[in-house]
């Protein structure tokens, strides 16, 4: 999918910001090891590279939130000293965040002037909020809490306001990790629009489909280091990936006869009202997972994942018994530990604080899922050496690499503490597991681990549901998908149904029945 | 003078060092700082105001020292948490407990002392006048400015862009810092603002409420004044009802109790809690979820990546 722009010819002219030998440590680790970049007008420039390749790190000192140990910047030819954001702001440089700069009790416009330097009344700054944001076909109303808003619309708030600056370059820190693909090709078409405009942007990102689509130069980073500047339409998504991880990637494959027989699974017409007042409610669920499946369940966040999650887990009650059924019983009103004995498991989101408790060492993490399940518990007392047996396993099965033989859980980086967590559940051999956002922020690498476990899992006669936003990776492992929005779970389609353009109108509210209808013409558009 | 007018005002009088301390403490919480040190910030204020007028004979020089102890204690505070990033919570109660230790240590020399009280308010004839003269136009410089904060500080708040940075650093300090707010640099000057407003509610108590200094006389003023920022959802209006409404049935269970009816003092004693935090949980549950979150990076330390 190459959109027909003209190719620009960079050397011919003078770049716009020129990245000299920067180079950024902390201690002896080089987050970034001598990184030359160019940045021309009207380009869009990918910046490539694995989680802690050192991407963050350049582009927070592109934009003066982290004072580099060496290395120099030129904007126009000149040297520029960035003492912090305003100085960047004032050149000209805006920036989009990965995790959003936004503040939820405040409103849209109070967000957009904090991103601003206050120079124009509050009421000027709102009729140009408007206008601007109209102009871009980027509807925003300035009077909403951001906490009210979709996460589409919260990236649309931080776009608006970086274009708000009217800025010469603006930086883009991974902005589709959480749209629709319906929402990532709407924001492509203002990035065209900005190139269009002889702007230069750079783009960060780990979807290389995109970035093959979207940029006219890439630079590759791995390890704190540049691999490469190319131009990544000459090449394919398997080069660009094997020059980001520096070795091939394993293709996940699916073993064994997948016998879909009994449910095991069993999703009863759950409805629930959030704890929290900023939650989702959710309605009428019903769906059943059988053994030797995997169902997806996939969706923008904020629709109600989390609330079904903990749902799930037991960590909030059904108000019905049969609301959730695990192999025949009935679930809804049990405990999270009552669950595990039924030989149900849970991989929640969140790594560090809800999945594992940070500062303690990953045997007695082993132990605080597994206690009610397994051996590692005599008359009351914990057995030591079965809770470091339990470690080594994991660590051998799922190649967890980590400085010592049972060190701190958040002394782990994010893709092997999570092939931590999600071995530590399966080595119980769970016949139910329920795991949400399995890869997220996770290396290539471990990913592919991870998705052959769950797959190895289900191949076994376990029933497996989970929770993503990342399309690919549904669409890698999952028999079944289904889309959740607004509390909604919508009826599953068959993994190979189920386009990207199907799920994405599901994502954004699309009701099964339009859906069909409206995907060709969103393809005719 | 009327037993309702007599009344009033000692309600005003009762609830003015609460006022003082809480606006003070609601500006640092909107900052995202959760300093639980206000009872030992008072009452260093009360012990320094009384000292600072005892030895000046000027009552407002003695609340210039009260906001300058209970800054000054703010600023160790201060020091701990923003500078070394320790714990918001331990540090804020180890400050209760300095600064009524100190606070004993400087007060020793005047206990037994008086000093002439703070001069109230006379204009000639609205003073004079029938009922509110005395109310509106007859009480002591704290008074009008504890009202004077309370607005000046919603003011600043919804009206200015500095109150917005600051509410912007309470709500999300990574946002913050992200857009290069130097959100250390804000909490510092919101802490010290707290820690005046608080060491002016103590001085309030020996300048204005008793003309003497006995050591321990904020008496958990301090943690009524904390409490009320939470119930009043982080909300200078909300606020000064709190307060009131506090110092109100303070006041009333007293003339009840003069009135001998048959209820237990202690439970009389106990009213004024019982009453603010049921009127309060009322008007924040009656006003749905909206508005009423705490700031969302309260008593989470922070420490910037550079």
């Amino acid at each position: 999918m190459v959109n027909a722009v003209p190719v620009s010819e960079p050397s011919a002219r003078a770049p716009l910001l020129q990245a000299i030998a920067m180079t950024k440590r902390y201690g002896t680790f080089a987050a970034n090891d001598s990184i030359d970049l160019d940045l021309y007008a009207g380009e869009i420039h990918a910046l490539l590279g694995e989680n802690g390749a050192g991407k963050s790190t350049l582009v927070k000192t592109m934009y003066g939130l982290i004072q580099p140990t060496s290395g120099e910047l030129r904007w126009m030819g000149e040297k520029l000293e960035l003492t912090g954001p305003s100085d960047a702001r004032s050149q000209g440089i805006a920036m989009v965040f990965q995790h959003f700069s936004l503040f939820d009790n405040l409103t849209v416009a109070e967000n957009v002037a904090l991103g601003l330097d206050g120079v124009e009344s509050f009421a000027a700054m709102s009729a140009r909020l408007a206008q601007v944001s109209r102009d871009y076909g980027l509807p925003l109303d300035p009077n909403r809490e951001v906490w009210r808003l979709s996460v589409g619309e919260r990236q649309r708030i931080e776009i608006v306001r970086a274009l708000m600056q009217n800025p010469k370059l603006l930086i883009l820190d991974e902005p589709t990790a959480v749209l629709t693909p319906q929402e990532a090709d709407q924001l492509f078409t203002v990035l065209f629009r900005l190139k269009s405009e002889g702007r230069a942007l750079l783009y960060i990102s780990h979807k290389l489909d995109e970035v093959k689509r979207l940029c006219d130069t890439a630079t590759i980073l791995r390890g704190g280091k540049k691999i490469s500047t190319c131009d990544p339409r000459k090449e394919t998504a398997a080069s660009l990936a094997r020059m980001m991880v520096g070795a091939e990637i394993g293709e996940v494959k699916a073993t064994g006869a997948r016998a879909t027989t009994i449910p095991r699974l069993l999703i009863q017409d759950l409805s629930l009202t959030p704890d929290d007042p900023h939650g989702v409610h959710l309605k009428n669920i019903s769906i059943e997972v059988k053994g030797g499946e995997i169902l997806g369940i996939a969706g923008v966040a904020g629709n109600g994942q989390d609330e079904l999650f903990a749902a799930l887990s037991g960590e909030r009650l059904a108000p019905r018994e049969g609301n959730i059924v695990i192999d025949s019983n009935a679930a809804g009103g049990l405990s999270v530990t009552a669950r595990r004995k039924l030989g149900a498991a849970f991989v929640p989101e969140e790594r560090l604080g809800h999945g594992t408790a940070p500062r303690m060492k990953l045997s007695e993490n082993a132990l605080l899922t597994g206690h009610a399940a397994s051996h590692m518990v005599k008359h009351g007392f914990v057995d030591k050496p079965k809770t470091l047996e339990t470690v080594d396993k994991t660590t051998k099965t799922f190649d967890v690499r980590k400085a010592k033989r049972d060190p701190e859980a958040v002394s782990l980086s994010g893709g092997n503490l999570q092939k931590f967590i999600v071995g530590r559940e399966i080595l119980r051999e769970p016949g139910v597991l329920v795991v949400s956002q399995p890869t997220w922020g996770v290396d290539a690498g471990a990913a592919a681990v991870i998705r052959q476990a769950l797959l190895d899992l289900s191949s076994r006669g376990s029933a497996v549901l989970v929770i993503s936003q990342d399309l690919d990776e549904l669409a890698e492992i999952a028999d079944r998908i289904a889309v959740m929005f607004h509390g909604h779970l919508s009826p599953p389609v068959a993994a190979h149904e189920a386009t990207r353009e199907k799920l994405g109108l599901l994502m954004g509210g699309a009701s099964a029945e339009a859906d069909a209808r409206e995907a060709s013409h969103a393809i005719g558009a | 003078m009327g037993l309702l007018e007599a009344i009033i005002i000692s309600v005003i009088a009762a609830s003015t060092p609460l006022l003082l301390a809480a606006a003070g403490e609601l500006v640092v919480e909107r900052s995202g700082v959760l300093n639980l040190g206000t009872e030992g910030m008072m009452i260093m204020g009360a012990a320094c105001g009384f000292a600072g007028c005892w030895l000046t004979g000027s009552t407002f020089i003695g609340a210039l020292c009260g906001i300058a102890a209970g800054c000054a204690l703010s600023l160790v505070f201060a020091a701990l948490t923003l500078g070394l990033a320790v714990n918001q919570v331990a540090a804020g109660l180890a400050l209760t407990i300095l600064g009524v230790g100190l606070s004993g240590l400087i007060g020793a020399g005047f206990v037994g002392e008086k000093i002439t009280p703070a001069p109230h308010l006379y204009l000639p004839v609205l003073t004079g006048l029938p009922f509110i003269g005395k109310i509106l136009f007859g009480q002591d410089g704290f008074v009008y400015f504890s009202v004077a904060l309370v607005i000046g500080i919603w003011w600043f708040l919804y009206r200015t862009r500095a109150g917005l940075v600051l509410r912007a650093v309470g709500d999300s300090h990574t946002s913050a810092h992200a857009l290069g707010y130097p959100v250390l640099k804000i909490r510092l000057l919101a802490v010290l603002f707290g820690g005046g407003c608080a060491g002016l509610g103590g001085a309030f108590l020996p300048l204005a409420y008793t003309p003497f200094f006995i050591p321990g006389m904020t008496a958990g003023r301090g943690w009524i004044a904390l409490a009320l920022v939470v119930f009043s959802s982080w909300m200078p209006g909300r606020l000064a009802a709190g307060a009131y409404l506090f110092g109100a049935v303070t006041i009333m269970q007293l003339h009840a109790q003069a009135f001998g009816l048959g209820i237990p003092s202690q439970l009389m004693t106990a009213l004024p809690y019982l009453a603010t935090v049921i009127v309060l949980v009322l008007i924040s549950r009656a006003r749905g979820s909206a508005g009423s979150v705490a700031p969302a990076s309260l008593g989470i330390v922070f420490v910037p990546d550079r």
